[in-house]
């Protein structure tokens, strides 16, 4: 799974590539969280645009990244699910706590607002 | 037409994309919606971690993934001889997790059964686990 991040004020982008499951958030995870507790970011986006898979082990690595975004008083949002992610998403019930937008500059906006 | 397949893959994390792929092929003939195929990729993904994770929990071991179909009716089993599960009824609740520390959503068997049509689980502690699914394809064309 490849990811590549990107700095916008406080927000930091994280734009995920391949299928997200239990084997790829393992490798996913030290990854985002070193480069999130190393920048001035309290808030994460995940673009989940060119993920074309996930499963529940996908949900359980969201869950950890809202943790550590309310950590720094920030949220976290996911952008651009297809409708495959989006029904696991609804599924987990996560959609209460987490929010989706349908571009990567919505969920900036977003976040933004809130600061 | 009938057909079956069975393999049998490595307890590494790894192999569940193989695992996903194989399902994926297999069903393929049958003209499944892109739904469809997206329900048992799921499915098969969260039976297989689960023997991988929960089963073997970093162990050496083996899994075995056997696919049947009867016209459009999908049978899907994924087995282990792992650990085995000592309260099945607790493992199939909604956000039941033994392993939180490892960001498990506890959500595995929920999604099997929400996205298949049945879910069975046999399991005998210290003798490993049988997970068989079920699945009946719609009538529809490919491109619907």
């Amino acid at each position: 799974m490849g990811i590549q991040l990107d700095i916008q004020g406080r927000v930091m982008v994280a734009t995920l590539e391949g299928e997200l499951d239990h084997h790829q958030a393992e490798r996913l995870r030290p990854q985002l969280d070193t480069a999130f507790e190393n920048s001035p970011c309290k808030h994460l986006v995940l673009d989940m645009g060119e993920v074309s898979f996930m499963d529940s082990s996908g949900i359980g690595m969201i869950i950890g990244r809202y943790k550590n975004a309310e950590k720094r008083g920030g949220q976290l949002t996911l952008a651009c699910m297809n409708s495959s992610l989006a029904k696991l998403f609804e599924f987990s019930g996560l959609q209460k706590i987490v929010h989706s937008t349908a571009t990567v500059s919505d969920a900036i906006a977003k976040m933004e607002g809130g600061k | 037409m009938n057909n079956q397949l069975k393999i049998e893959m490595a307890a590494l994390a790894e192999n569940v994309s193989l695992a996903r792929v194989v399902a994926t092929a297999f069903i393929a003939p049958l003209d499944p919606s892109v739904g469809e195929i997206s329900d048992i990729k799921t499915a098969v993904s969260e039976a297989v971690t689960n023997a991988i994770i929960h089963g073997y929990g970093g162990n050496t071991g083996t899994v075995a993934l056997d696919l049947f179909n009867n016209g459009r009716e999908i049978t899907i089993v994924i087995s282990d001889e792992g650990v085995g599960i000592e309260d099945i009824a607790s493992a199939r609740e909604p956000l039941f997790t033994t392993k939180p520390d490892m960001e498990r959503s506890g959500l595995g068997f929920t999604v099997m059964e929400s996205f298949m049509d049945s879910v069975h689980v046999i399991s005998t502690p210290g003798g490993g686990t049988r997970v068989t699914m079920h699945k009946k394809l719609g009538e529809h064309s490919k491109n619907e």
